[in-house]
């Protein structure tokens, strides 16, 4: 028992740390704020949530009891980070930061000209 | 096993806030800074999880909670700053 225990534990730290590296790789790399947001405001969530999963198990597996504290850690990461990413991109958005110049599609920008011609 | 899964993990990390701080330094307009700077807190939450695991104590643990609600606060005023200019708006009968 307690070794698959510590064999679920180290698999969801290390996979906790990978993703967080690949989200790291990806907001070096990708081209413009919104492709940086997506892959920060996503994988790095995943990432942290694996890694706070393997440190309750741990000591769940070391103390015998919950551990109530890490559990409201990993629920309230889970709500706002994604709420936090959608606020810099709307911001990022409104401010006027360009997209990638080989985009292809601006959807917001295609519904805010429909409204504008159907308020006239 | 846990020990060595733990230093691994947090060179990871390390490599990740490394990297996140060149985005930081680099970026070429302010919400790329924000989103790095988001991407940083995120993962010191996870840095200061596995020290706790390293040093075998759980006294770090409200830590997590402190650092994922100030990152979440520091983001939306900062992205309240960027879109309207002011952090906190003024009462309208004021």
């Amino acid at each position: 028992m307690i070794e698959i225990f510590k064999i679920i534990i180290v698999a969801l730290i290390l996979i906790g740390a990978f993703l967080s590296l690949v989200a790291a790789f990806g907001v070096i790399r990708l081209p413009d704020v919104y492709t940086r947001n997506h892959a920060a405001s996503k994988a790095a969530t995943l990432g942290v949530l694996a890694v706070l999963l393997g440190t309750f198990l741990y000591f769940y597996m070391k103390e015998g009891q919950v551990n109530s504290r890490v559990i409201l850690g990993i629920v309230f990461i889970f709500v706002t980070s994604p709420v936090a990413g959608h606020l810099i991109s709307r911001a990022a958005y409104n401010s006027g930061v360009k997209l990638w110049d080989k985009s292809v599609q601006d959807d917001l920008k295609l519904k805010e000209a429909t409204q504008a011609k159907k308020g006239k | 096993m846990i020990l060595i899964a733990v230093k691994i993990a947090i060179l990871c990390m390390s490599i990740a806030i490394l990297g996140l701080i060149y985005r930081l330094i680099k970026g070429p307009s302010m919400p790329d800074r924000v989103v790095a700077l988001d991407a940083i807190g995120i993962n010191l939450v996870a840095i200061v999880a596995l020290v706790s695991i390293f040093l075998d104590t759980n006294a770090f643990l409200e830590v997590i909670l402190l650092l994922g609600i100030l990152s979440f606060i520091g983001t939306v005023a900062f992205s309240k700053y960027l879109e309207k200019g002011v952090a906190l708006e003024r009462d309208r009968d004021l």
